[in-house]
Protein backbone atom coordinates (compact mmCIF):
# COMPACT_ATOMS: atom_id res chain seq x y z
CA UNK A 1 0.00 0.00 0.00
CA UNK A 2 2.62 2.48 1.09
CA UNK A 3 4.81 1.39 -1.75
CA UNK A 4 2.19 2.09 -4.42
CA UNK A 5 1.63 5.55 -2.97
CA UNK A 6 5.32 6.42 -3.13
CA UNK A 7 5.53 4.96 -6.59
CA UNK A 8 2.67 7.11 -7.80
CA UNK A 9 4.23 10.06 -6.09
CA UNK A 10 7.48 9.34 -7.83
CA UNK A 11 5.82 9.13 -11.22
CA UNK A 12 3.90 12.36 -10.63
CA UNK A 13 7.03 14.23 -9.62
CA UNK A 14 8.92 12.72 -12.51
CA UNK A 15 6.37 14.06 -14.98
CA UNK A 16 6.34 17.54 -13.42
CA UNK A 17 10.12 17.68 -13.26
CA UNK A 18 10.55 16.60 -16.88
CA UNK A 19 7.98 19.08 -18.16
CA UNK A 20 9.62 21.94 -16.26
CA UNK A 21 13.11 20.88 -17.29
CA UNK A 22 12.12 20.65 -20.95
CA UNK A 23 10.50 24.08 -20.79
CA UNK A 24 13.68 25.57 -19.39
CA UNK A 25 15.79 23.77 -21.96
CA UNK A 26 13.38 24.57 -24.78
CA UNK A 27 15.04 27.78 -26.08
CA UNK A 28 18.25 25.83 -26.64
CA UNK A 29 16.42 22.95 -28.27
CA UNK A 30 14.50 25.39 -30.45
CA UNK A 31 17.72 27.08 -31.52
CA UNK A 32 19.22 23.75 -32.51
CA UNK A 33 16.08 22.73 -34.41
CA UNK A 34 15.87 26.07 -36.19
CA UNK A 35 19.46 25.77 -37.27
CA UNK A 36 18.42 22.83 -39.47
CA UNK A 37 15.55 24.66 -41.13
CA UNK A 38 15.41 26.72 -44.27
CA UNK A 39 14.99 30.44 -43.63
CA UNK A 40 11.39 30.10 -44.78
CA UNK A 41 10.59 27.34 -42.33
CA UNK A 42 12.38 29.24 -39.57
CA UNK A 43 9.90 32.12 -39.60
CA UNK A 44 6.82 30.08 -40.49
CA UNK A 45 3.64 30.77 -38.53
CA UNK A 46 2.41 28.43 -37.12
CA UNK A 47 5.91 27.14 -36.35
CA UNK A 48 7.13 23.81 -37.68
CA UNK A 49 8.36 21.75 -34.77
CA UNK A 50 9.78 18.60 -36.29
CA UNK A 51 8.20 18.22 -39.68
CA UNK A 52 10.15 20.49 -41.89
CA UNK A 53 12.73 20.15 -44.59
CA UNK A 54 15.90 19.30 -42.66
CA UNK A 55 18.98 20.91 -44.07
CA UNK A 56 22.53 21.63 -43.05
CA UNK A 57 22.98 24.46 -45.51
CA UNK A 58 22.95 27.07 -42.72
CA UNK A 59 26.01 25.54 -41.18
CA UNK A 60 27.75 25.40 -44.52
CA UNK A 61 26.85 29.00 -45.21
CA UNK A 62 27.84 30.40 -41.83
CA UNK A 63 31.04 28.43 -42.01
CA UNK A 64 32.03 29.66 -45.46
CA UNK A 65 30.57 33.14 -45.79
CA UNK A 66 31.48 34.88 -42.58
CA UNK A 67 34.86 34.67 -40.95
CA UNK A 68 33.38 32.19 -38.58
CA UNK A 69 36.58 30.22 -38.29
CA UNK A 70 38.49 33.33 -37.26
CA UNK A 71 35.96 34.19 -34.55
CA UNK A 72 35.93 30.66 -33.28
CA UNK A 73 39.71 30.59 -33.17
CA UNK A 74 39.74 33.92 -31.32
CA UNK A 75 37.40 32.48 -28.71
CA UNK A 76 39.63 29.46 -28.31
CA UNK A 77 42.84 31.48 -28.01
CA UNK A 78 41.38 34.05 -25.64
CA UNK A 79 39.65 31.64 -23.29
CA UNK A 80 42.38 29.01 -23.16
CA UNK A 81 45.26 31.49 -23.26
CA UNK A 82 43.93 33.62 -20.43
CA UNK A 83 43.13 30.54 -18.37
CA UNK A 84 46.60 29.08 -18.70
CA UNK A 85 48.37 32.35 -17.92
CA UNK A 86 45.99 32.83 -15.01
CA UNK A 87 46.82 29.38 -13.69
CA UNK A 88 50.55 30.00 -13.96
CA UNK A 89 50.20 33.14 -11.85
CA UNK A 90 47.61 31.72 -9.47
CA UNK A 91 48.95 28.25 -8.67
CA UNK A 92 51.98 29.44 -6.67
CA UNK A 93 49.87 32.07 -4.91
CA UNK A 94 47.11 29.66 -3.94
CA UNK A 95 49.69 27.07 -2.96
CA UNK A 96 51.45 29.50 -0.64
CA UNK A 97 48.21 30.68 0.91
CA UNK A 98 46.96 27.16 1.46
CA UNK A 99 50.13 25.71 2.97
CA UNK A 100 52.01 28.64 4.50
CA UNK A 101 49.13 30.77 5.70
CA UNK A 102 49.91 33.89 7.67
CA UNK A 103 47.65 36.20 9.62
CA UNK A 104 47.11 38.24 6.52
CA UNK A 105 46.24 35.40 4.14
CA UNK A 106 42.53 35.78 4.70
CA UNK A 107 42.75 39.52 4.13
CA UNK A 108 44.63 38.99 0.89
CA UNK A 109 41.98 36.56 -0.29
CA UNK A 110 39.18 38.93 0.61
CA UNK A 111 40.98 41.77 -1.10
CA UNK A 112 41.34 39.71 -4.27
CA UNK A 113 37.63 38.98 -4.14
CA UNK A 114 36.90 42.67 -3.71
CA UNK A 115 38.62 43.47 -7.00
CA UNK A 116 35.85 41.40 -8.62
CA UNK A 117 33.32 43.84 -7.22
CA UNK A 118 34.68 46.76 -9.17
CA UNK A 119 32.21 47.26 -12.02
CA UNK A 120 33.91 46.80 -15.37
CA UNK A 121 32.37 49.94 -16.73
CA UNK A 122 34.16 51.96 -14.05
CA UNK A 123 37.48 51.34 -15.74
CA UNK A 124 36.27 51.06 -19.33
CA UNK A 125 37.56 54.49 -20.34
CA UNK A 126 41.20 54.17 -19.24
CA UNK A 127 41.48 50.58 -20.46
CA UNK A 128 40.04 51.57 -23.82
CA UNK A 129 42.44 54.50 -24.13
CA UNK A 130 45.45 52.48 -22.99
CA UNK A 131 44.59 49.80 -25.52
CA UNK A 132 44.08 52.39 -28.21
CA UNK A 133 47.41 54.07 -27.55
CA UNK A 134 49.41 50.87 -27.28
CA UNK A 135 47.84 49.19 -30.28
CA UNK A 136 46.24 46.48 -28.15
CA UNK A 137 42.75 47.37 -29.30
CA UNK A 138 41.21 44.54 -31.28
CA UNK A 139 44.10 42.16 -30.66
CA UNK A 140 43.98 38.73 -29.09
CA UNK A 141 46.89 39.65 -26.84
CA UNK A 142 44.93 42.54 -25.39
CA UNK A 143 41.92 40.41 -24.62
CA UNK A 144 44.01 37.62 -23.15
CA UNK A 145 45.50 40.19 -20.75
CA UNK A 146 42.09 41.52 -19.71
CA UNK A 147 40.54 38.06 -19.32
CA UNK A 148 43.48 36.93 -17.22
CA UNK A 149 43.06 39.92 -14.94
CA UNK A 150 39.32 39.71 -14.47
CA UNK A 151 39.34 35.98 -13.77
CA UNK A 152 42.51 35.80 -11.69
CA UNK A 153 40.66 36.29 -8.37
CA UNK A 154 38.32 33.42 -9.16
CA UNK A 155 41.21 31.18 -10.18
CA UNK A 156 43.14 31.91 -6.99
CA UNK A 157 40.09 31.36 -4.82
CA UNK A 158 39.08 28.16 -6.48
CA UNK A 159 42.58 26.69 -6.37
CA UNK A 160 42.89 27.79 -2.76
CA UNK A 161 39.78 25.86 -1.73
CA UNK A 162 41.08 22.76 -3.50
CA UNK A 163 44.62 22.99 -2.15
CA UNK A 164 43.24 23.53 1.33
CA UNK A 165 41.92 20.00 1.20
CA UNK A 166 45.30 18.42 0.58
CA UNK A 167 46.33 17.18 4.01
CA UNK A 168 49.08 19.33 5.44
CA UNK A 169 50.72 16.34 7.16
CA UNK A 170 51.92 14.98 3.87
CA UNK A 171 53.69 18.21 3.11
CA UNK A 172 55.21 18.38 6.57
CA UNK A 173 56.50 14.87 6.15
CA UNK A 174 58.02 15.70 2.79
CA UNK A 175 59.69 18.75 4.25
CA UNK A 176 61.08 16.70 7.13
CA UNK A 177 62.58 14.37 4.59
CA UNK A 178 64.33 17.37 3.12
CA UNK A 179 62.21 17.88 0.03
CA UNK A 180 63.04 21.12 -1.68
CA UNK A 181 60.40 23.44 -2.93
CA UNK A 182 60.84 22.12 -6.43
CA UNK A 183 60.44 18.52 -5.37
CA UNK A 184 57.54 19.47 -3.17
CA UNK A 185 55.80 20.96 -6.18
CA UNK A 186 56.67 18.14 -8.51
CA UNK A 187 55.88 15.11 -6.39
CA UNK A 188 53.15 16.36 -4.10
CA UNK A 189 51.40 19.21 -5.75
CA UNK A 190 51.13 17.61 -9.11
CA UNK A 191 49.39 14.34 -8.32
CA UNK A 192 47.19 15.66 -5.53
CA UNK A 193 46.27 18.96 -7.06
CA UNK A 194 45.58 17.90 -10.63
CA UNK A 195 41.84 17.35 -10.15
CA UNK A 196 41.42 20.79 -8.58
CA UNK A 197 43.50 22.44 -11.27
CA UNK A 198 41.54 20.67 -13.99
CA UNK A 199 38.22 21.85 -12.57
CA UNK A 200 39.51 25.39 -12.27
CA UNK A 201 40.73 25.25 -15.84
CA UNK A 202 37.39 24.04 -17.11
CA UNK A 203 35.27 26.57 -15.26
CA UNK A 204 37.53 29.41 -16.20
CA UNK A 205 37.46 28.56 -19.88
CA UNK A 206 33.66 28.61 -19.68
CA UNK A 207 33.62 32.01 -17.99
CA UNK A 208 36.11 33.50 -20.43
CA UNK A 209 34.30 32.00 -23.44
CA UNK A 210 31.03 33.65 -22.44
CA UNK A 211 32.40 36.99 -21.22
CA UNK A 212 30.58 39.71 -23.09
CA UNK A 213 31.57 43.12 -21.78
CA UNK A 214 35.23 43.48 -22.61
CA UNK A 215 35.03 41.25 -25.66
CA UNK A 216 32.32 43.47 -27.14
CA UNK A 217 33.99 46.75 -26.26
CA UNK A 218 37.60 46.05 -27.07
CA UNK A 219 37.34 44.11 -30.30
CA UNK A 220 36.21 44.60 -33.87
CA UNK A 221 36.82 42.36 -36.83
CA UNK A 222 40.31 41.08 -36.01
CA UNK A 223 40.19 39.72 -32.49
CA UNK A 224 36.44 39.44 -31.96
CA UNK A 225 35.44 36.16 -30.36
CA UNK A 226 32.11 34.38 -30.85
CA UNK A 227 30.26 36.68 -28.44
CA UNK A 228 31.05 39.55 -30.80
CA UNK A 229 30.26 37.49 -33.89
CA UNK A 230 26.79 36.65 -32.59
CA UNK A 231 26.23 40.26 -31.54
CA UNK A 232 26.69 41.26 -35.19
CA UNK A 233 23.40 39.47 -35.89
CA UNK A 234 21.57 42.14 -33.91
CA UNK A 235 21.63 44.45 -36.91
CA UNK A 236 18.25 44.38 -38.70
CA UNK A 237 19.81 43.15 -41.93
CA UNK A 238 21.21 40.21 -40.00
CA UNK A 239 17.81 38.83 -39.16
CA UNK A 240 18.19 35.38 -40.56
CA UNK A 241 16.88 33.07 -37.91
CA UNK A 242 18.20 29.84 -39.32
CA UNK A 243 21.69 31.23 -39.78
CA UNK A 244 21.62 32.94 -36.40
CA UNK A 245 20.62 29.58 -34.93
CA UNK A 246 23.36 27.68 -36.72
CA UNK A 247 25.98 30.19 -35.60
CA UNK A 248 24.59 30.13 -32.06
CA UNK A 249 24.54 26.36 -31.91
CA UNK A 250 28.17 26.18 -32.93
CA UNK A 251 29.06 28.90 -30.44
CA UNK A 252 27.43 27.27 -27.44
CA UNK A 253 27.86 23.56 -28.15
CA UNK A 254 31.47 23.11 -27.00
CA UNK A 255 30.92 25.11 -23.85
CA UNK A 256 27.63 23.39 -23.05
CA UNK A 257 29.37 20.03 -23.17
CA UNK A 258 32.23 21.26 -21.01
CA UNK A 259 29.72 22.78 -18.62
CA UNK A 260 27.88 19.52 -18.20
CA UNK A 261 31.12 17.84 -17.28
CA UNK A 262 31.98 20.49 -14.75
CA UNK A 263 28.61 20.99 -13.09
CA UNK A 264 29.78 19.90 -9.64
CA UNK A 265 32.84 22.14 -9.71
CA UNK A 266 30.74 24.96 -10.99
CA UNK A 267 28.99 25.43 -7.66
CA UNK A 268 32.20 25.44 -5.77
CA UNK A 269 34.05 27.70 -8.18
CA UNK A 270 31.37 30.32 -8.51
CA UNK A 271 30.66 30.50 -4.80
CA UNK A 272 34.34 30.84 -3.94
CA UNK A 273 34.12 27.62 -2.00
CA UNK A 274 31.29 28.87 0.20
CA UNK A 275 28.91 26.16 -1.00
CA UNK A 276 30.22 22.70 -1.81
CA UNK B 1 55.79 25.71 12.04
CA UNK B 2 56.51 27.91 9.10
CA UNK B 3 60.19 28.63 9.01
CA UNK B 4 61.65 31.91 7.88
CA UNK B 5 62.64 30.20 4.68
CA UNK B 6 59.18 28.94 3.79
CA UNK B 7 57.62 32.25 4.76
CA UNK B 8 59.92 34.08 2.40
CA UNK B 9 59.25 31.69 -0.42
CA UNK B 10 55.52 31.89 0.25
CA UNK B 11 55.71 35.63 -0.14
CA UNK B 12 57.64 35.18 -3.35
CA UNK B 13 55.05 32.75 -4.67
CA UNK B 14 52.20 35.11 -3.91
CA UNK B 15 53.79 38.24 -5.26
CA UNK B 16 53.02 37.85 -8.98
CA UNK B 17 49.30 37.45 -8.34
CA UNK B 18 49.22 40.22 -5.77
CA UNK B 19 51.25 42.66 -7.85
CA UNK B 20 49.29 42.02 -11.02
CA UNK B 21 45.96 42.46 -9.28
CA UNK B 22 47.18 45.52 -7.41
CA UNK B 23 48.20 47.22 -10.65
CA UNK B 24 44.93 46.16 -12.25
CA UNK B 25 43.03 47.72 -9.39
CA UNK B 26 45.00 50.93 -8.93
CA UNK B 27 46.12 52.14 -12.36
CA UNK B 28 42.79 52.19 -14.22
CA UNK B 29 41.03 53.54 -11.14
CA UNK B 30 43.53 56.38 -10.77
CA UNK B 31 43.22 57.19 -14.47
CA UNK B 32 39.43 57.16 -14.33
CA UNK B 33 39.51 59.60 -11.43
CA UNK B 34 42.00 61.78 -13.28
CA UNK B 35 39.99 61.84 -16.53
CA UNK B 36 36.79 62.55 -14.65
CA UNK B 37 38.06 66.05 -13.85
CA UNK B 38 39.08 66.87 -17.42
CA UNK B 39 37.26 68.44 -20.32
CA UNK B 40 38.23 65.59 -22.60
CA UNK B 41 36.33 64.48 -25.69
CA UNK B 42 37.97 62.31 -28.32
CA UNK B 43 36.21 64.29 -31.05
CA UNK B 44 37.60 67.64 -29.94
CA UNK B 45 41.38 67.58 -30.04
CA UNK B 46 43.45 70.01 -28.05
CA UNK B 47 44.27 70.63 -24.45
CA UNK B 48 42.28 68.77 -21.84
CA UNK B 49 41.53 71.41 -19.27
CA UNK B 50 40.91 70.71 -15.65
CA UNK B 51 37.27 71.51 -15.01
CA UNK B 52 36.70 70.34 -11.46
CA UNK B 53 33.45 68.61 -10.77
CA UNK B 54 31.68 69.79 -13.92
CA UNK B 55 31.57 66.29 -15.41
CA UNK B 56 30.02 64.97 -12.23
CA UNK B 57 27.45 67.75 -12.17
CA UNK B 58 26.45 66.99 -15.75
CA UNK B 59 26.33 63.27 -15.19
CA UNK B 60 24.36 63.41 -11.95
CA UNK B 61 21.84 65.96 -13.21
CA UNK B 62 21.27 64.14 -16.49
CA UNK B 63 17.70 62.79 -16.32
CA UNK B 64 19.05 59.58 -17.84
CA UNK B 65 21.11 59.06 -14.70
CA UNK B 66 18.17 58.63 -12.34
CA UNK B 67 16.40 56.48 -14.91
CA UNK B 68 19.48 54.31 -15.22
CA UNK B 69 19.75 53.87 -11.45
CA UNK B 70 16.11 52.89 -11.28
CA UNK B 71 16.50 50.48 -14.21
CA UNK B 72 19.61 48.95 -12.67
CA UNK B 73 17.72 48.42 -9.43
CA UNK B 74 14.69 46.88 -11.15
CA UNK B 75 16.92 44.63 -13.21
CA UNK B 76 18.87 43.33 -10.21
CA UNK B 77 15.86 42.92 -7.91
CA UNK B 78 13.66 41.45 -10.64
CA UNK B 79 16.19 38.84 -11.67
CA UNK B 80 17.04 38.01 -8.06
CA UNK B 81 13.38 37.46 -7.19
CA UNK B 82 12.71 35.23 -10.18
CA UNK B 83 15.87 33.19 -9.85
CA UNK B 84 15.66 32.66 -6.10
CA UNK B 85 11.97 31.79 -5.89
CA UNK B 86 12.23 29.73 -9.07
CA UNK B 87 15.51 28.24 -7.96
CA UNK B 88 14.12 27.04 -4.64
CA UNK B 89 11.08 25.53 -6.33
CA UNK B 90 13.17 23.82 -8.98
CA UNK B 91 15.73 22.54 -6.53
CA UNK B 92 13.00 21.06 -4.32
CA UNK B 93 11.50 19.40 -7.38
CA UNK B 94 14.76 17.92 -8.64
CA UNK B 95 15.65 16.77 -5.15
CA UNK B 96 12.60 14.50 -5.09
CA UNK B 97 13.14 10.87 -5.99
CA UNK B 98 12.40 10.99 -9.71
CA UNK B 99 13.30 8.98 -12.77
CA UNK B 100 16.13 10.41 -14.82
CA UNK B 101 17.27 12.90 -12.21
CA UNK B 102 20.66 13.29 -13.85
CA UNK B 103 19.18 14.22 -17.20
CA UNK B 104 16.69 16.64 -15.65
CA UNK B 105 19.58 18.31 -13.88
CA UNK B 106 21.58 18.58 -17.07
CA UNK B 107 18.65 20.13 -18.93
CA UNK B 108 17.99 22.63 -16.17
CA UNK B 109 21.53 23.93 -15.84
CA UNK B 110 22.12 24.25 -19.59
CA UNK B 111 21.02 27.90 -19.95
CA UNK B 112 23.86 29.00 -17.70
CA UNK B 113 26.37 28.03 -20.36
CA UNK B 114 24.73 30.00 -23.13
CA UNK B 115 26.65 33.18 -23.89
CA UNK B 116 24.66 36.37 -23.25
CA UNK B 117 24.63 37.52 -26.85
CA UNK B 118 23.18 34.20 -27.99
CA UNK B 119 20.46 34.04 -25.36
CA UNK B 120 19.47 37.65 -25.93
CA UNK B 121 19.19 37.31 -29.69
CA UNK B 122 17.43 33.96 -29.58
CA UNK B 123 14.84 35.30 -27.15
CA UNK B 124 14.49 38.56 -29.01
CA UNK B 125 13.96 37.06 -32.45
CA UNK B 126 12.56 33.62 -32.03
CA UNK B 127 10.38 34.12 -28.97
CA UNK B 128 9.57 37.78 -28.42
CA UNK B 129 9.22 38.93 -32.01
CA UNK B 130 5.61 40.14 -32.37
CA UNK B 131 5.18 38.70 -35.87
CA UNK B 132 6.91 35.34 -36.05
CA UNK B 133 8.03 34.76 -32.48
CA UNK B 134 6.74 31.75 -30.57
CA UNK B 135 5.08 33.93 -27.93
CA UNK B 136 3.06 35.67 -30.62
CA UNK B 137 1.94 32.31 -31.96
CA UNK B 138 0.94 31.18 -28.45
CA UNK B 139 -1.00 34.42 -27.94
CA UNK B 140 -2.85 33.76 -31.19
CA UNK B 141 -3.70 30.24 -30.05
CA UNK B 142 -5.50 31.76 -27.10
CA UNK B 143 -7.09 34.40 -29.24
CA UNK B 144 -5.02 37.19 -27.71
CA UNK B 145 -3.32 40.10 -29.35
CA UNK B 146 0.43 39.35 -29.31
CA UNK B 147 2.51 41.99 -27.62
CA UNK B 148 5.71 43.47 -28.94
CA UNK B 149 7.78 42.47 -25.94
CA UNK B 150 10.88 44.55 -26.44
CA UNK B 151 8.92 47.64 -27.47
CA UNK B 152 6.05 47.51 -24.98
CA UNK B 153 7.67 45.95 -21.89
CA UNK B 154 11.37 46.25 -22.72
CA UNK B 155 12.77 46.11 -19.22
CA UNK B 156 10.61 43.15 -18.24
CA UNK B 157 11.74 41.36 -21.38
CA UNK B 158 15.37 41.88 -20.49
CA UNK B 159 14.71 40.77 -16.92
CA UNK B 160 13.18 37.55 -18.28
CA UNK B 161 16.08 36.92 -20.65
CA UNK B 162 18.67 37.46 -17.94
CA UNK B 163 16.70 35.48 -15.38
CA UNK B 164 16.57 32.51 -17.74
CA UNK B 165 20.36 32.48 -17.78
CA UNK B 166 20.75 32.81 -14.01
CA UNK B 167 17.97 30.49 -12.89
CA UNK B 168 20.22 27.43 -13.34
CA UNK B 169 22.90 29.01 -11.18
CA UNK B 170 20.50 29.61 -8.29
CA UNK B 171 18.96 26.17 -8.74
CA UNK B 172 22.28 24.40 -8.78
CA UNK B 173 23.58 26.10 -5.64
CA UNK B 174 20.35 25.66 -3.71
CA UNK B 175 20.16 22.05 -4.85
CA UNK B 176 23.70 21.43 -3.63
CA UNK B 177 22.77 22.87 -0.24
CA UNK B 178 19.53 20.90 -0.18
CA UNK B 179 21.37 17.64 -0.71
CA UNK B 180 23.39 18.20 2.43
CA UNK B 181 20.23 18.51 4.50
CA UNK B 182 19.96 15.89 7.17
CA UNK B 183 17.13 13.53 6.22
CA UNK B 184 16.73 12.32 9.79
CA UNK B 185 15.90 15.80 10.95
CA UNK B 186 13.05 15.95 8.49
CA UNK B 187 11.85 12.50 9.41
CA UNK B 188 11.86 13.43 13.08
CA UNK B 189 9.83 16.52 12.32
CA UNK B 190 7.43 14.43 10.30
CA UNK B 191 7.02 12.05 13.24
CA UNK B 192 6.20 15.01 15.42
CA UNK B 193 3.42 15.81 13.03
CA UNK B 194 4.96 18.73 11.18
CA UNK B 195 3.31 19.26 7.83
CA UNK B 196 5.17 19.78 4.58
CA UNK B 197 4.80 23.56 4.81
CA UNK B 198 6.08 23.92 8.35
CA UNK B 199 8.89 21.47 7.58
CA UNK B 200 9.88 23.72 4.73
CA UNK B 201 9.69 26.92 6.79
CA UNK B 202 11.37 25.66 9.95
CA UNK B 203 13.89 23.16 8.65
CA UNK B 204 14.59 23.49 4.93
CA UNK B 205 14.59 27.27 4.59
CA UNK B 206 16.97 27.97 7.51
CA UNK B 207 19.28 25.32 6.13
CA UNK B 208 19.25 27.06 2.75
CA UNK B 209 19.94 30.52 4.21
CA UNK B 210 23.64 30.35 3.51
CA UNK B 211 23.22 29.16 -0.05
CA UNK B 212 20.60 31.81 -0.79
CA UNK B 213 22.86 34.49 0.64
CA UNK B 214 25.66 33.35 -1.61
CA UNK B 215 23.35 33.43 -4.61
CA UNK B 216 22.25 36.97 -3.80
CA UNK B 217 25.81 38.16 -3.35
CA UNK B 218 27.25 36.64 -6.50
CA UNK B 219 24.30 37.36 -8.76
CA UNK B 220 24.27 40.97 -7.63
CA UNK B 221 27.91 41.42 -8.58
CA UNK B 222 27.20 40.16 -12.08
CA UNK B 223 23.76 41.73 -12.50
CA UNK B 224 25.01 45.24 -11.73
CA UNK B 225 27.09 44.93 -14.88
CA UNK B 226 24.50 43.57 -17.30
CA UNK B 227 25.54 44.84 -20.68
CA UNK B 228 25.48 42.47 -23.65
CA UNK B 229 21.80 41.59 -23.31
CA UNK B 230 20.88 45.28 -23.51
CA UNK B 231 23.29 46.05 -26.32
CA UNK B 232 21.97 43.42 -28.70
CA UNK B 233 18.25 43.72 -27.92
CA UNK B 234 17.26 47.32 -27.25
CA UNK B 235 20.40 49.45 -27.28
CA UNK B 236 19.15 50.92 -24.03
CA UNK B 237 15.86 52.03 -25.53
CA UNK B 238 13.19 52.81 -26.36
CA UNK B 239 14.45 56.18 -25.14
CA UNK B 240 16.30 55.27 -21.99
CA UNK B 241 13.78 52.65 -20.84
CA UNK B 242 16.35 49.88 -20.61
CA UNK B 243 19.48 51.92 -19.98
CA UNK B 244 21.19 50.73 -16.85
CA UNK B 245 24.20 52.43 -15.30
CA UNK B 246 26.65 50.24 -17.18
CA UNK B 247 25.01 50.97 -20.50
CA UNK B 248 24.78 54.69 -19.77
CA UNK B 249 28.51 54.97 -19.09
CA UNK B 250 29.27 52.82 -22.14
CA UNK B 251 27.22 55.09 -24.39
CA UNK B 252 28.97 58.20 -23.05
CA UNK B 253 32.36 56.66 -23.59
CA UNK B 254 32.14 54.76 -26.84
CA UNK B 255 29.19 56.37 -28.58
CA UNK B 256 29.71 60.01 -27.59
CA UNK B 257 33.47 59.78 -27.02
CA UNK B 258 33.09 61.89 -23.90
CA UNK B 259 36.06 60.61 -21.92
CA UNK B 260 35.59 63.06 -19.05
CA UNK B 261 31.86 62.51 -18.66
CA UNK B 262 32.10 58.74 -18.98
CA UNK B 263 34.89 58.67 -16.39
CA UNK B 264 32.75 60.63 -13.96
CA UNK B 265 29.98 58.12 -14.61
CA UNK B 266 32.41 55.28 -14.10
CA UNK B 267 33.42 56.66 -10.71
CA UNK B 268 29.77 57.01 -9.75
CA UNK B 269 29.23 53.38 -10.78
CA UNK B 270 32.21 52.26 -8.70
CA UNK B 271 30.99 54.16 -5.64
CA UNK B 272 27.49 52.75 -5.94
CA UNK B 273 28.79 49.22 -6.48
CA UNK B 274 30.94 49.58 -3.39
CA UNK B 275 28.02 50.78 -1.31
CA UNK B 276 26.02 47.78 -2.47
CA UNK B 277 28.97 45.48 -1.80
CA UNK B 278 29.51 46.82 1.72
CA UNK B 279 25.84 46.64 2.50
CA UNK B 280 25.63 43.11 1.12
CA UNK B 281 28.78 41.88 2.79
CA UNK B 282 27.56 43.16 6.13
CA UNK B 283 24.29 41.27 5.88
CA UNK B 284 25.86 38.32 4.18
CA UNK B 285 28.90 38.23 6.47
CA UNK B 286 26.94 36.95 9.44
CA UNK B 287 25.55 34.14 7.38
CA UNK B 288 28.86 33.19 5.85
CA UNK B 289 30.91 33.03 9.00
CA UNK B 290 28.93 30.10 10.36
Amino acid sequence: MARSVTRRRKITFTIIAWVVALLIFFPILWTVLTSFKTEGDAVAVPPHFLFFHWTTENYAEVWSRSNYVLYFWNSVVISIGSTIIGLIIAIPAAWAMAFSPTKRTKDVLMWMLSTKMMPAVGVLVPIYLIFKNTGLLDTRTGLVIIMTLINLPIIVWMLFTYFKEIPNDILEAARMDGATLGKELLYILTPMAIPGIASTLLLNIILAWNEAFWTLNLTASNAGPLTAFIASFSAPEGLFYAKLSAASTMAIAPILIMGWFSQKQLVRGLTFGAVK
Amino acid sequence: MATLHTRASARLMMSPAVIVLFIWMIVPLALTIYYSFLDYNLLTPGAHNFIGFTNYRFFLTDPAFLTSIWNTLLLVVGVLLITIVGGIALALLIDQPIYGQGIVRILVIAPFFVMPTVSALVWKNMFMNPVNGLFAWIAHLFGLQPIDWLAQVPLLSIILIVAWGWLPFATLIILTALQSLDEEQKEAAEMDGAGIVSQFIYITLPHLARAITVVILIETIFLLSIFAEILVTTNGGPGTDTTNLTYLVYSQALLQFDVGGASAGGIVAIILANIVALFLLRIVGKNLEA
